[in-house]
């Protein structure tokens, strides 16, 4: 497109100047309309908040995360201490702005092998269909046909407790919603008239996948993955919680309510935060892919 | 309709056999000896080989595997290893405190979520409408089991109204006729304890049913709302319908379609934090059962375990896939 804009003869004083009023790209078009949506941006701030919350984190953490000092136990929420401390004498501040780093690495991680793997399979099953599809199908079928958190924990109980297995079986379990979703788009949009141009003048399979369905399908993907986060960071701190997921010492949000729940008579905040972290970075999660589901596609919205 | 039922009931069976399958597979996946794993270091080898023999585990896989789908057929889930009990006999209990945990939740999800997504579509924009979005919207990000924590700091520590776990009182346990204590404690005739029992569904009820909560309250407004602006409602108001029956009969009809959709997806997400919730709670259903399994290496029992929850799961969406013909006429499947 740029190019063809570069080619058009320069414009003599005097003329219509008709040129200068290009196509707005339907992205523009989205972002135009995101911006106006209040809770949307609301959710984006959330989201940026705590992307910047885990990128600085040894900056911003006003206390060394592993350092026990038993004699300052369960202090209540001070000047000194924002949060309180744990059981340990550990900050919760300092842990909870760690513990970003970990949840928003699960999310995002998790969520990009979803979308590589089940886009790859979603689009084979759509694209050459018959027994291909036949079996890509049900396999996601029966994936689906697991209560999600359930399918997780087999996994982990396979593979044994750790982040990583964790994120990994957070991963699986999603990947059939970018499957269905890349193969019900690969299916409509191989109707296209585009596409049989490109078939036509000879275009491989490959490219035409490459350049014209994945590039179409690019909207459901970044409003689905966004959704998918939120649900990440929630599976990934409920593996922890149940002692499946980050193992100590590390300040994993889940794992840290675990912990602190035989405390709670004593020390209510080391319950509170933890928990309240995770709700709101899954709240901004959700907001923003709201947003960008209403702003990119209103056909999705139900 | 019944054709249709029977071709979807011959569609699960693949689904059936794969979820077998995957669950059969994956407990075999385990790295190591499970025999060696169940057993621990000290065991000797005799004793080793006897619970390799005893699980079928010297067989090949796939003599396993048809042995297993052929003990399913018959109902029999195999048997536990650490308490020796067959599997299906054992899970009973665990199952019917599920379902009834699971109930409570969705049936206070149901009628608070419908009726809140209704008042909110008819008076949108108003002050109601805008509180009962923003708890949907926190209610949706909610995880289930913090909620589950700072339900019994709040009500049970600092109130001291109701009880933190159980199902009822240990000190005046409920005699099992159904399962279902609910049930149980009035065919006994024991008001004292079915009064119990509700105080005991509260707070596992109400930290489980506050997320379908929230979606299922945030799709019935949006579907409402766009049935009150279809003509024919407009035909009904001109006519002079009262406003709650125009709400109330011809607007939900036709609204109730994608809420059924995400009731029944709802209600098998249930199942997931089920397990989470119970956890907390102290809840003896089947996601403790399963997860008391894990900790115990009882590869057995998380093996059935996985699978009961599953069955119910894809179960309950073919019972939702039925009732759509029921609510609404105009979908006819051949």
């Amino acid at each position: 497109m740029a190019e063809v804009a570069n080619n058009t003869p320069p414009i003599v004083p005097g003329q219509i100047q008709a040129a200068e009023e290009k196509a707005v790209s339907p992205w523009k078009e989205a972002w135009k309309s995101f911006k106006k949506n209040k809770l949307a941006i609301v959710g984006f701030s959330i989201v940026v908040f705590f992307i910047l919350l885990a990128i600085f984190a040894p900056l911003l953490a006003p206390h060394d995360i592993a350092k026990q000092e038993l004699a300052n136990k369960h202090i209540p929420p001070s000047a000194e201490h924002w949060f309180g401390t744990d059981e340990f004498g550990r900050d919760i501040l300092s842990r909870i702005i760690y513990g970003a780093r970990i949840s928003l690495w699960v999310g995002f991680l998790s969520v990009a092998g979803s979308v590589i793997v089940g886009s790859f399979l979603g689009i084979i099953a759509g694209y050459y269909g018959k027994w291909i599809d036949a079996i890509i199908s049900r396999i996601f079928d029966i994936i689906l046909a697991f209560p999600s958190i359930l399918l997780a924990i087999a996994v982990v109980s396979v593979l044994g407790p750790s982040l990583r297995n964790a994120l990994i079986a957070i991963a699986i379990i999603n990947v059939p919603t970018f499957g269905r979703l890349l193969r019900s788009r690969v299916l409509s949009v191989k109707e296209e008239e585009y596409v049989t141009a490109a078939k036509a003048i000879g275009m491989k399979d490959s490219r035409i996948l490459i350049h014209h369905i994945l590039p179409n399908s690019l909207a459901p993907i970044i409003v689905q993955g966004t959704l998918a986060i939120a649900t990440a960071i929630i599976e990934c701190a409920a593996l922890g919680f149940l002692g499946m997921g980050a193992q100590p010492p590390t300040p994993e949000w889940g794992k840290m309510l675990a912990d602190s729940r035989a405390f709670i008579i004593e020390a209510p905040w080391t319950v509170l935060f933890p928990g309240l972290a995770i709700m709101l970075t899954v709240l901004g999660f959700n907001l923003m892919g709201d947003g960008l589901r209403d702003a990119l596609d209103p056909r999705m919205k139900n | 309709m019944f054709s249709y039922t029977i071709r979807r009931l011959g569609a699960l069976i693949p689904v059936l056999l794969g979820m077998v399958f995957i669950v059969f597979i994956m407990i075999r996946a385990i790295p190591g000896d499970p025999a060696q794993l169940i057993l621990g270091q000290q065991a000797t080898k005799e004793s080793i080989q006897a619970l390799t023999s005893q699980l079928g585990l010297d067989k090949p896989w796939y003599t396993q595997f048809f042995e297993y789908l052929g003990g399913l057929f018959k109902g029999d889930l195999g048997v536990s290893i650490k308490t020796d009990v067959p599997i299906s006999e054992e899970v009973w209990p665990y199952l019917t405190a599920t379902i009834e945990l699971s109930l409570v939740a969705m049936l206070f999800a149901i009628i608070v979520g419908v009726n809140a997504g209704i008042i909110s579509a008819w008076f949108q924009n108003s002050w109601f409408d805008y509180i009962a979005m923003v708890v949907a919207l926190i209610g949706v990000s909610m995880p289930v089991f913090w909620l589950g924590l700072m339900e019994q700091y709040v009500v049970s520590i600092q109130w001291d109204l109701l009880p933190t776990t159980g199902r009822d009182n240990i000190r005046d346990p409920v005699e099992a006729i159904t399962g279902l204590y609910l049930i149980d404690t009035l065919m006994a005739g024991r008001v004292d304890q079915f009064i119990e029992v509700i105080k005991h569904l509260i707070l596992p009820g109400f930290a489980l049913g506050t997320i379908p909560m929230a979606i299922i309250a945030r799709m019935t407004r949006s579907s409402m709302l766009e049935v009150m602006r279809s003509d024919f409602i407009r035909t009904a108001r001109a006519k002079g319908m009262k406003m709650f029956w125009v709400v109330y009969k011809h607007s939900l009809k036709n609204a109730l379609i994608p809420v059924v959709t995400v009731i029944g997806l709802q209600t098998g997400l249930l199942l997931g934090g089920a397990i989470l919730t119970e956890t907390i709670f102290g809840w003896p259903g089947i996601g403790t059962y399963i997860y008391e399994a894990i900790g115990s290496r009882d590869y057995p029992v998380i093996q059935s375990g996985i699978l009961v929850i599953a069955t119910i799961f894809v179960l309950i969406n073919l019972v939702v896939d039925l009732l759509y013909a029921a609510i609404d006429p105009r979908i006819k499947y051949k």
